[in-house]
């Protein structure tokens, strides 16, 4: 098995392909060759700094430098699951729920592949921990979003029928469960969806990256599974921390439904 | 019976208010003046503050769970959660002498919630509610949306339900019938609770 090295004239001549989508824009007037062009360049920008910062880790491996980067990823991934909230949570609550339950559940996964089934030495060693706690965070982020979206917003519609279970004496626990239930079902859906389908519809992208990089394919499986396996994890985890820890927050002591404790809808 | 002690929460001025068992208490007063407002601060539902007792027993001293089951609140747009009728109640068989009585068929337990219509929700509400014996009913306008016929069966129902034992707070917009079912009738303007002047 080999590697094979690409140099910028090979970018370069793939970029031409960008260039053919750009004048078909203009040519056919659907008004996107500005976007494409501005996505193609902040594309290039991103990974090229992501090549270089990455490459600065790994030639120092230090705990402080991987952790740094580590809490840059959660702060980006937690303003994604905030703006991803059709009504979040007033307040401090708002950034610090999704943070944190998320925070808790790819780090505790992500450590835990890395002391036990991946053990690189050190085990925090850049070129394995950020590649793994990425693919993690990113998954246990949507996992979060839409589990908090769903049942804020289902809360919201359903108010009536909360309350009405509520006054006829359930606790606050029996008239929310159908909606963390239903919260946590859709959050986990797209971690279930990706596993079925697995190898049959698309092949995963970091196997096919290791398998271009000229590990045997049975190795390079053995890591996806892996992945896949840290993926569940990790959005299970989060999903459940995020949803419970917001019906928490949602109701009191005295068994109401608070949902003066969301923020002014936006519409 | 209930014993209400500067009951308050925003927009709704401290409310005290005492009810005999027996009795059957009208709130009258304009639309967003606090009636509901007042009904939900009773059962709870809403963060609040002051002091209410049932039967000398403190609300904060009994699970918010049991209180709402012995003051039992109907809300104006009673709520639902399952598909059909039947599928709200304990016991659905047993409800049928309540149902002939406010003029519902005995069969709509098989009904889809979204094919019935306000005043049917209202009654199947009212039956709900009853279901778990409440000894105080909170009830916010209950037949504002049904015929004359059925109003005189509802208020009929509702009179011998609470008897000597139990005690009634009736949010309406009606004159006659605060006149017809009231011991008491009480005014809310602007979230002040007070007995009438005229």
């Amino acid at each position: 098995m080999s590697y094979i090295t690409l140099d910028y004239a090979d970018l370069a001549i793939a970029a031409s392909l960008v260039l053919i989508s750009g004048g078909a824009s203009l040519v056919l007037r659907l008004d996107i060759e500005r976007r494409l062009l501005i996505a193609t360049l902040r594309m290039v920008v991103q990974l090229v700094l992501v090549g270089l910062v990455l490459k600065a880790l790994f030639a120092n491996v230090s705990p402080l430098w991987t952790g740094l980067a580590v809490v840059v990823m959660l702060a980006v991934a937690g303003r994604e699951i905030l703006a991803r909230q059709s009504r979040p949570l007033a307040g401090f609550w708002a950034y610090g729920l999704g943070v944190s339950t998320m925070a808790v559940a790819s780090t505790l996964v992500t450590v835990f592949a890395l002391t036990t089934q991946v053990a690189p030495d050190p085990w925090y060693h850049p070129q394995y921990a950020l590649p793994l706690f990425g693919m993690v965070l990113g998954n246990t982020m949507t996992g979060i979003s839409l589990g908090l979206d769903t049942l804020v917003t289902s809360l919201t519609r359903e108010r009536a029928a909360v309350e009405a279970k509520l006054t006829l004496g359930a606790t606050i626990h029996e008239a929310m469960r159908p909606n963390a239930r239903q919260a946590l079902r859709t959050g986990l859906m797209p971690t279930v969806n990706a596993m079925a389908a697995t190898g049959v519809v698309a092949l995963p992208g970091m196997m096919t990256g290791q398998i271009l990089s000229g590990v045997e394919p049975v190795e390079a499986v053995k890591y996806q599974i892996l992945v896949m396996f840290l993926i569940a994890g990790g959005t299970g985890l989060g999903a459940i921390l995020a949803v419970l820890a917001a019906t928490w927050r949602l109701s009191d002591p005295r068994h109401r439904l608070r949902l003066d404790r969301l923020a002014a809808s936006r519409d | 019976m209930l014993t209400i002690n500067d009951l308050a929460r925003p927009g709704l001025e401290p409310v005290n208010l005492e009810i005999s068992a027996g009795e059957i208490v009208a709130i009258m007063g304009p639309s967003g003046a606090g009636k509901s407002l007042l009904l939900r601060a009773i059962s709870d539902l809403d963060p609040n503050t002051g002091m209410v007792m049932l039967g000398g027993r403190a609300r904060e001293a009994m699970p918010a769970p049991t209180w709402r089951k012995e003051v039992g609140y109907l809300p104006a747009e009673p709520g639902w959660w399952a598909e059909t009728v039947g599928e709200h109640f304990q016991n659905w068989p047993s409800q049928q002498d309540s149902l002939a009585t406010l003029g519902m068929p005995g069969d709509c337990g098989d009904w889809p919630i979204s094919r019935l219509s306000t005043g049917e929700r209202q009654r199947l509400g009212l039956v709900r509610l009853l279901e778990g014996v409440p000894q105080v009913l909170l009830l916010d306008e209950p037949t504002s949306g049904l015929d004359a016929d059925t109003v005189e069966s509802t208020e009929r129902l509702i009179r011998d339900y609470i008897g000597t034992q139990r005690c009634c707070l009736w949010v309406t917009h009606d004159d006659a019938q605060a006149g017809r079912m009231a011991t008491r009738c009480l005014r809310i303007e602007a979230g002040r609770l007070a007995e009438p002047t005229s």
